[in-house]
Formats: structure tokens, C-alpha cells, sequence
């Protein structure tokens, strides 16, 4: 239910605007540039050499064969690697992982740099790292869900815990009148932007100029900073703009700093961009899982216990980020007792990291699928099987949620889709083309947080604005949203406030990721301009020349680019104005953004949706498509409609790539990834994706953040991919469970 | 990438002058380019083709066949409007392959060339006897769900790639070639080579020797009124088959009188039987009697590994193309061509 109470912040014109992005033309025309597009003088190129074993030892590599490559410069191995401070096996920071920066022989995953050979061209560099030939006294490699015993996970990611319980599940399923236990797979997945990770690095005695797309600009100069032994503000890093982040570029990575260390050395710019088979292995990924759902029910559908434990596939030397998937049943449905617990089992793999909706995108998939099959147990539609466990406070902690909309995403996203008349049996649709048709459902959730950021506001003497935050704009349009809220906090037109983004040397505009930046970078934007606003309201109503003299008690209004009296409009003055009768100095603004703990513990905080899925399949050879997707979310204020939405479709279009096309396929043998180019990993085409409807729902929300927004980032994934599952079910009557579903699985069954 | 010399020659007399051992004929270079960047294939001397003229045309015959130069894209072979209305199965096959950039840069001599994509083959630190004789198959054992179930050997259980040649193997297509000891025609059933115990040897051309065009013969014209290619894969497109199906009759009334079926990704080269295409004629078009033939067709397949869902799928995809080919040839070219999903209506430009 929407939340009546109204807001206390004021929002002018440009908030609620479908303004188009406004990089888009830069970026469609080349304008853009990329970090990759950057080619200081003297900037030599960097490739490293990557582990083709996953577990062992180099013994020799030969470094003469690649010297002597006409346009090899210079060779690093462990015998010579280019110095570091910071010891890379420690982890300064949280989100810091141990990193390979040749400081030993040995070989923890595939993929791993080895070397790191440097080229006058791309060429040379990349030649000269082939004949290294590398030779190794290779070990056994741990590989799959099968490789140890599962043991409980120490903790979770982002300092979670491993367990989270509510009640007592045991008694809460003996008690059910149904049960269901079932065991669902996530595959590994790894984040493959349009643009690879990428570094120019251009050192001046000891500071430090880098080209690099970063999630999290300021949080990761003080990596940089650790690792190289110098002072963070000797560290330039400019991202103006990413080719997707996903997750995966929110902190260095070990071939971006080795680059950065190198480039010291030899006095020159570096330059290295990993190739797409690189991007399997050091720069993190969606770890695989194995998920053993239990939930029970009483006489009255209402779940009983729901019981989610996850067994996630970790690295052998860090273990810091088992796939959180079991946290996905937090949260969402009233179920009387609650247990989320994670397991991990050690592979010789790269570290996982964050990849969008870590953790509620698989724990979702196996959820919504669960919840479908116990649905189906309960012979009830899976809509009103949701509604009949709907939490109206969030299970297990009590806490009301700051808003909750997902009643209504339900209902809109039901009716749009048609889903009334939809059979409860499967196997029951086919269309006049002779497909099996199916629908399923899944409700989406995503957590929403709030991070930290400052913004700085300046009112220039001529009555314009500039707004300055190291924000990140990874292609979700942060250049384009953030503007508007800090145009709308100076009460001025897009078009006169320039916005300063992408640079360390501004303000922390904290991270781009899960799902907070709007809110946490827009909440510093918009109490930087706020500031600035009441620092000008001051010199006018002190000024007996002002026409807002002595109005100071009751406030001011800030339209478009003049003051008005909050009490009388008719008493106004703009901006220039006043600026010029107090001496013509510009003046500044400050503002920083985070949750008050007080709130956060006060209120469960997240962003809902429904998603509805059609698939066809044909019924002889099994091949599938998701004809239709229509999803209905609840995220807050919409700061700006198309971007939001795109946000959402992208979402989706990723949920449909989970369900039938992703995975990572390992050599059980030798766990090396056989398919580490998009040519074997596959994500959907323009051809996979038929109809795409996305809908928001409103929602004000006084508690989330003065701003009243949530995020709309990662959620689309969630839900989605389950629906698919649940429609291939609906459709075909096999219940598959493991993702991606294949024309195999179904044939399997036939 | 390993340093290479670069000429261009603007005849293939001058082309195959110019070859010695160790350098590479190069054609759109949408397969040989990216196997050279990953250090699978290394030439000293590639020999740019792009410059000779010779091998530009498409040429319908008097009569009904056709000629095709190996320099012609694919994309301008698959919209050529005489060939396409000619051998339909050929360019429904073409638009099913790859994307359009891919389709407007390969040439068809580059699309009867091109390697497997096993990608043990396509990784230099994999054993494969293809790539190197002698160091094994990692495939066998590995990651092999999408491999070879026809025709594979213990050397070797890699699958050729191509959809054109899956149709032009039906209609018996022949392959043009000329080298150091001149010209000669290789029937394209000659022309990929089963592994055996000598995987290396792909084709059947000798050293330097050019795929300079193909012909279609005049009696493959006679199956246009009933020919289809039906592609299966998991994406629906720009994904390499798990079966593919060139599917053709020639029916007079209900009664089959000819028929030619060839089988893509099963083998290291198109399958083909013509004991199963014997088993339609006298038939009338009903599913029992293409069965028969499938199971004719498929004879012999076994999985050589996590495969052997494909030799289910490939039997009912021969019995699908059948009755796609049986129901007539589609007077346009289908919104999603080869696909199980092409003939919808709502579908309106292909992808």
C-alpha cells in the first residue's frame, strides 16, 4: 500500500521529466570518450599473460623468446615485478580482494595474470605474451558444486551474516500440511559490459593521472593510494563515462593495478584493456550455487516455514563473497518461520564478486520457482497464492516497511498482462501456431540501500549553477538523472546548470551500485543545492535593496533562476541579482547524503515488483521464446521515467539471459571456462526479446530518504527469471531446475 | 599477433603463384582473423583474395544450375533474387548463419573453409589432433555437449560449423578448385573429411590449392517449389546449430519422386545418406515415412560425449524439415529464416 504521507521536500520541474540522456548524442557519434580512447605521448601498451592452468605453479616462462619480439619492451615476471606498497595479499578496505601483482609463481584460477609483457603496439605486446609459453607444474584443480563437502559460510558478503533466522523452521514445516523440497542450480556468470576493464596510467614523479571506468571513483583512488604508497590526493582518476559496470568495476583489480605499477617503472603511460577471454577470471563474477528450498503450508496456504539454504561455489584463497542467494527469502513472503543459511564449497576459481542483484538474482530465481511449485501443491494460482502470504511488516524482524506497493505492482502488472484467465493445470494453452504456451509469475525485490556521498552547488554571479559529485554514470543515465535533481534543487533549468561528474577530484559521490546511486549522489546533489539556496535567501533578506528583504523567517522558493518569498510571490528577485548586490561573488553550497541509523533500523526498506512471462515452445523440438514480459515496479520517486524504465527493460532482458542463455562452462578436469568469448557465452539478441512492458508504480516514501527515492538498478532481474521458469512449466508441465533451461532438459523429459 | 607478409594479388593465377607452404589464402577473414588473433593459426603469408575479380560472379546457367564465385558474400548470394528463387533452402540457410555484419564480410569460399568452432580446436592450450597431430582430443571428456554424434572418431569428435553447406551437400553441389597442378571439381560430399585418425587433413584440397567457386548442378534447381532449412539452437539467433536440417522433394501430387536431405553440426562435415533419400521415393509426405527416413539418416550416430540428446533432436528435426519442405517453399523469405519459429506472421523483418 502507498504510503499517503506527503512529502516535505520540494520538487521543481526537471524531477518526473523523461529527459532524454543527455550523453546519448556524444555517445552514439564517438564523442564519448572512453577510458580505452586515451593516448597520452610515450603511452606504451600493456598485455598481461594470463594462467592457462587453474591451479599450481609457473616454472618457466620464456621471457627471452618475448624480448626478442621486435616491439617488446619489457617483460614482468615474479624475477622483476614492478614494485607495490601495499602488501597485495592484505585487504586494506572492505570490497578489497587478495590480489595477484606477481608477487609469487603461484597459480590460484585460469585466467590469473602471469606475466605482464609491454609493447610498443597492442601487437607486439600481445605476441610477446603468447611466447612466454608458460610451463607449470600444474595441480589437480578443485572444480563444481561436487569438488568438497559444503561447509557453512564464516559470513556473507557485505559483512551479512551467513544465517539469518526467524522462528523455527523444523517445527514450522512438521507442523504443514504440505511440504515442498526442492533443489534449484545457479550456474557461474561473468559480467561482460560492452566495455572491457581498461587503463591509461600516467605517472608524474609521484602522482598519478589514471583513465579507467570505476563504479566507486573516490572509494577506489584510496585503493590505488594503499597500493601504491602515496597520498589518495596525489591520484587523479577520471571516469567520465563506463561501458557497463554491473558490479564488476566498482574496485581495482589486480591487472589494473599491476599496469599502474608498471607504468612506474618505466617512466612511461601505460596503456592495457583486457581482451573478452580475460574478463573470465580476475575482474570477479556471480559465483554458482546449489539452493535447497523447504517451504510447508498450513490448511490455509500460508506458509508455515520457508527454509532457503545456499550452497555457493567460493575461491580457495579469499572465500569472501559466497553468492548471498538464501537472502532473497528475506523479506518478502509472511511466512511464519524464516532461515536463510549460507554454505560454501572451495574451487580454484577468481574471486565472485558483486554482480547485478548479487544474490537476489539467483536466490530469487530459486525462490519464485519454489514458491510456484508450492502453489501448484496447494492447487492455487500463483498470484493468489503471493497475495495469501503477503507481508504487510516484514517477516520475522516486524519492522514496517517504509513503503510497500507490491499490491498494486500485482494487480497492474496481472491486469496488463491478462493473467485472469490463465489455467491453473499446465499444459493446457497452445496457440494457432501449434506452441506450447505457458504464463508464470515472479515477484521482484530489491533491497533499497543508501550510501554515502558529498555534492558541492555553486551560484555563478550570472545566476547559472554548477553542481560537482564524483558520481558514475555506467549507462543507467546518472549524467542525466543526478542533473536534474541538483538543476531542481538551485530552482534551475537543466539547461543552465552544468554538471561536473566522473573525476576523484570532486566531491565523493560514493558508489554506483546496489541500486543507491540516484538516491545517495541525487541526496548530496540536492542538499549541496539547498544550501546554496538558503545561503542566497540570507543575502537577500538581509539586503534592504532586495524586494525579499526581511522575509527571511519565512523561507524562500527557488524557480527558475529567481527567489520567491515562500509567503508572498509577489516579492521576488533573480538570482544574478542578488548575487551582484552582495559583490558579485559566486556562492557555495554543500551537501552529503546517508541514512540516519535511527531509520534504518526503524523501517525494512526495499523496491517490489511483479513479473508476469509468456513463453512459446515448440512441442516437438523444444526450442523456447519469451514472447512476453510485462513488469510492474515500486521503487520510490521516479526521478526520470525513460531512464528508470530502460533501467527496469535492461533488468528483465538480463532475467531472460539467466533463465535460458548464461553460464560460465567449465572443463571439469582442468577448470579453465571453455566458452569465455560471446561467441560461447551467450546472452540474448534483439531477436530474443519479443514484447517488453514496464510499469512503475508510485510510491512516496518520507523514510527511505529525504528524496524518496529507492533504486530500479538491479531489480528487474529479480523475479523475472523465475516467471520464465515457471512459464516453461506452465508451458511444458516439466518443472526444470537448474538455470540456464535448455532444449536439452525439455527433450530429457518428452 | 605473430608477424605476417601481406600481398594481394589481382588474379588467382597470381594467387596461386604466390602460395608456399605456410601462408593462407584470406577472404572476408571473419573466421581466419580471429583464429590467427587467439594463436590458433599462425600463416607466414596471407594472400589477400579481395583484389580478383575472377571470383566475383553469380552466374545462373542455361539449363537451371548456377555458379558461384568464391569471392561473393554470403549476404549478396542469399538476396540474389535468380538464386534465391532457384536453391531457396541455400539462402534461407545463408540468412540463418551468423549476423548481418558477419554475413556482408564471409564469402562463400570462406563459409566451405571455415574451422570447427570445438573449442578445445580454438584454444592453443587444449590437446587437439586437429590443430596439432598427435597431442590428443580434450574434447573427448570435456565440454563437449554441442560435438559430433555422426561420423567422429576417437582423433577427433569436432562438428563443421556451416549452415550454407548443409544445402549445398544436399543438392550435390560441386566445388571448384584450382592450384599448383591447375583446376579440377571436388563433389562437395568429398570435400570435408571425416577425422579417422587424420583430423588435420579438414578438406580434400591439396596444398595451395583455391576454392575459386561452386556450382549447383541443374537438376538441384528442380527441388525450389519444396525446399527448407530448419536451424535448432537455444538463441534464437546468431548462435551456431545444435542440429541443422537442409530438407528438399520433389513431389508430384502425394507421391515423393526425389528427395534430398543433409544433415548440419552432427559431423565434421554436412551428413548425408542417399539410402534415406531413397527410403521418400515412391512415399507419399506423411510423418511415418519421414521417420523412416531420419532413422535411415542417423544410422550409426552415437554421443561421443555429453551429446547424445542431439541424435533425439536430429531425428525430429529431419522429420520438421520434411514436413516444412512438404508444405512448399514460403513465397518469402521467413521474418526469422530456418527457424522452428520463421513461418509466424507477426514477425515482420529478419535478424
Amino acid at each position: 500500500m502507498s504510503d499517503p504521507v506527503t512529502m516535505p521536500i520540494r520538487f521543481g520541474s526537471n524531477s518526473g521529466q523523461s529527459v532524454t540522456r543527455r550523453d546519448g548524442v556524444a555517445k552514439v557519434t564517438g564523442r564519448a570518450t572512453y577510458a580505452a580512447d586515451n593516448h597520452p605521448d610515450g603511452m606504451l601498451y600493456a598485455v598481461f599473460a594470463p594462467a592457462t592452468i587453474a591451479r599450481g605453479r609457473v616454472t618457466h616462462l620464456d621471457t627471452a623468446a618475448a624480448k626478442a619480439h621486435p616491439g617488446v619492451v619489457e617483460v614482468f615476471t615474479p624475477q622483476n615485478r614492478p614494485p607495490v606498497v601495499g602488501d597485495p595479499d592484505k585487504k586494506p578496505f572492505m570490497f578489497a580482494i587478495p590480489l595477484e601483482l606477481l608477487q609469487d609463481d603461484t597459480v590460484r584460477y585460469a585466467m590469473q595474470p602471469i606475466a605482464l609483457v609491454i609493447g610498443e603496439t597492442l601487437e607486439a605486446a600481445t605476441e610477446g605474451a603468447r611466447l612466454l609459453n608458460p610451463q607449470y607444474a600444474a595441480e589437480t584443480p578443485r572444480t563444481g558444486m561436487d569438488a568438497e563437502a559444503a561447509k557453512p559460510a564464516p559470513s556473507g558478503p557485505f559483512g551479512r551474516p551467513a544465517e539469518v533466522v526467524h522462528g523455527d523452521t523444523a517445527a514450522g514445516l512438521a507442523k504443514a500440511v504440505e511440504t515442498l523440497d526442492v533443489t534449484y542450480d545457479t550456474p557461474a556468470q561473468y559480467h561482460n559490459a560492452m566495455e572491457p576493464h581498461a587503463i591509461v596510467a600516467k605517472w608524474d614523479g609521484d602522482r598519478l593521472e589514471i583513465d579507467t571506468p570505476n563504479q566507486a571513483i573516490v572509494l577506489s583512488r584510496a585503493f590505488y593510494a594503499y597500493y601504491l604508497g602515496i597520498p589518495a590526493d596525489h591520484i587523479l582518476i577520471r571516469s567520465p563515462y563506463l561501458g557497463g559496470g554491473f558490479g564488476s568495476k566498482a574496485v581495482p583489480y589486480s591487472p589494473l593495478v599491476l599496469t599502474i605499477a608498471a607504468a612506474r617503472v618505466l617512466d612511461r603511460p601505460l596503456k592495457l584493456v583486457l581482451s573478452r577471454s580475460q574478463m573470465f577470471g580476475p575482474v570477479g563474477h556471480r559465483g554458482a550455487t546449489r539452493q535447497r528450498l523447504r517451504i510447508g503450508i498450513d490448511d490455509q496456504a500460508q506458509m508455515t516455514a520457508l527454509d532457503h539454504v545456499a550452497t555457493a561455489i567460493v575461491d580457495s584463497f579469499d572465500s569472501s563473497f559466497p553468492e548471498p542467494a538464501a537472502g532473497a527469502s528475506q523479506g518478502l513472503y509472511a511466512a511464519s518461520a524464516l532461515r536463510s543459511a549460507l554454505m560454501v564449497v572451495h574451487n580454484d576459481i577468481g574471486v565472485p564478486g558483486a554482480m547485478r542483484a548479487p544474490g537476489e538474482a539467483s536466490g530469487s530465481a530459486a525462490l519464485e520457482c519454489a514458491i510456484d511449485e508450492m502453489a501448484e501443491k496447494a492447487g492455487i494460482d500463483p498470484l493468489e497464492f503471493r497475495l495469501k502470504n503477503y507481508a504487510d511488516i516484514e517477516p520475522g524482524t516486524g519492522k514496517p516497511y517504509s513503503s510497500k506497493a507490491l499490491r498494486e505492482c500485482y494487480a497492474k502488472g496481472a491486469q496488463r498482462f491478462g493473467w485472469a484467465g490463465r489455467p491453473l493445470a499446465p499444459r493446457q494453452m497452445v496457440d494457432e501456431n501449434g506452441f506450447l504456451t505457458g504464463w508464470g509469475m515472479g515477484t521482484a525485490l530489491f533491497g533499497a540501500p543508501m550510501f554515502a556521498a558529498q555534492a558541492r552547488a555553486v551560484l555563478r554571479p550570472d545566476g547559472t549553477g554548477l553542481v560537482e559529485t564524483a558520481a558514475a554514470d555506467m549507462g543507467q543515465g546518472a549524467w542525466t538523472a543526478l542533473a536534474q535533481i541538483a538543476a531542481d534543487s538551485l530552482g534551475l533549468p537543466l539547461d543552465k546548470v552544468e554538471f561536473r561528474s566522473g573525476s576523484s577530484d570532486l566531491p565523493d559521490g560514493g558508489v554506483a551500485g546496489g541500486s543507491g546511486h540516484t538516491a545517495t549522489a541525487g541526496g548530496a546533489l540536492h542538499a549541496a543545492g539547498t544550501d546554496a539556496i538558503r545561503r542566497l535567501g540570507e543575502l537577500a533578506a538581509a539586503d534592504p535593496a532586495s524586494p525579499l528583504f526581511g522575509t527571511g523567517n519565512q523561507g524562500f522558493i527557488p524557480r527558475d533562476g529567481r527567489l520567491y518569498a515562500a509567503r508572498d510571490e509577489s516579492r521576488s528577485e533573480a538570482y544574478a541579482d542578488i548575487i551582484a548586490r552582495a559583490g558579485g561573488e559566486a556562492i557555495e553550497g554543500k551537501g552529503s547524503a546517508s541514512r540516519p541509523p535511527e531509520d534504518a533500523g526503524r523501517y525494512a526498506m526495499y523496491s517490489h515488483g511483479a513479473v508476469f512471462a509468456e513463453v512459446k515452445i515448440d512441442p516437438v523440438l523444444f526450442q523456447m521464446r519469451v514472447t512476453r514480459l510485462v513488469g510492474a515496479f515500486a521503487a520510490g520517486r521516479i526521478i526520470n521515467p525513460k531512464l528508470a524504465e530502460s533501467q527496469l527493460m535492461g533488468g528483465m532482458i538480463w532475467g531472460i539471459s539467466f533463465a535460458l542463455h548464461e553460464e560460465a562452462r567449465f572443463d571439469k578436469r582442468t577448470g579453465r571456462i571453455m566458452n569465455s568469448d560471446l561467441a560461447g557465452y551467450h546472452i540474448p539478441v534483439n531477436a530474443d526479446v519479443r514484447g517488453l512492458e514496464v510499469m512503475t508504480v508510485h510510491e512516496d516514501d518520507p523514510h527511505v530518504n529525504p528524496l524518496g527515492i529507492k533504486g530500479v538498478g538491479e531489480i528487474g532481474v529479480t523475479g523475472t527469471v523465475g516467471a520464465i521458469g515457471n512459464a516453461i512449466w506452465h508451458a511444458t508441465g516439466r518443472r526444470i531446475r537448474h538455470f540456464p533451461i535448455r532444449i536439452e532438459d525439455l527433450l530429457a523429459q518428452d | 599477433m605473430k608477424r605476417f607478409d601481406y600481398i594481394r594479388p589481382v588474379s588467382v593465377d597470381d594467387a596461386v603463384a604466390a602460395f608456399r607452404p605456410g601462408a593462407a589464402y584470406l577472404g572476408g577473414g571473419t573466421n581466419l582473423l580471429d583464429l590467427m588473433k587467439i594463436g590458433v593459426i599462425q600463416p607466414d603469408t596471407l594472400i589477400d583474395l579481395g583484389r580478383i575479380a575472377e571470383l566475383g560472379p553469380i552466374e545462373m546457367l542455361p539449363g537451371g544450375g548456377a555458379r558461384v564465385g568464391a569471392l561473393v558474400r554470403n549476404s549478396d548470394l542469399a538476396y540474389d533474387r535468380a538464386f534465391a528463387a532457384a536453391f531457396p533452402m541455400v539462402a534461407e540457410a545463408i540468412l540463418a548463419g551468423a549476423s548481418g555484419q558477419l554475413r556482408n564480410a564471409a564469402t562463400v569460399g570462406g563459409n566451405l573453409m571455415q574451422k570447427t568452432r570445438c573449442a578445445y580446436f580454438q584454444d592453443p592450450h587444449s590437446a587437439c589432433n586437429r590443430r596439432e597431430p598427435g597431442s590428443g582430443c580434450a574434447a573427448r571428456g570435456g565440454d563437449n555437449a554441442n560435438l559430433a554424434v555422426l561420423g567422429w572418431s576417437d582423433a577427433c569428435i569436432a562438428t563443421n560449423p556451416s549452415d550454407m553447406c548443409v544445402p549445398l551437400a544436399a543438392l550435390g553441389a560441386v566445388v571448384e578448385v584450382q592450384g599448383p597442378a591447375g583446376k579440377r571439381d571436388i563433389p562437395i560430399a568429398d570435400f570435408h573429411q571425416l577425422p579417422g585418425d587424420q583430423p588435420e587433413t579438414e578438406t580434400a584440397l591439396q596444398p595451395g590449392e583455391l576454392v575459386i567457386a561452386i556450382r549447383l548442378p541443374t537438376e538441384a534447381a528442380d527441388f525450389a517449389r519444396n525446399a527448407r532449412y530448419l536451424k535448432v539452437r537455444e538463441r534464437t539467433s546468431f548462435a551456431f546449430a545444435l542440429v541443422s536440417v537442409a530438407a528438399a522433394l520433389k513431389l508430384d501430387g502425394q507421391k515423393i519422386i526425389a528427395a534430398r536431405i543433409a544433415l548440419g553440426a552432427v559431423a565434421a562435415k554436412p551428413w548425408r545418406v542417399t539410402a534415406a533419400e531413397d527410403l521418400l521415393v515412391g512415399q507419399a509426405p506423411t510423418e511415418e515415412a519421414f521417420a523412416r527416413a531420419a532413422d535411415a539418416l542417423l544410422e550409426g550416430a552415437r554421443a561421443s560425449g555429453d551429446n547424445g540428446y542431439k541424435i533425439e533432436l536430429a531425428r525430429r528435426a529431419v522429420i520438421r524439415a520434411l514436413q516444412m519442405s512438404a508444405a512448399g517453399t514460403p513465397k518469402r523469405m521467413p521474418a526469422l529464416p530456418a527457424s522452428p519459429f520463421g513461418d509466424v506472421a507477426e514477425e515482420h523483418s529478419h535478424v
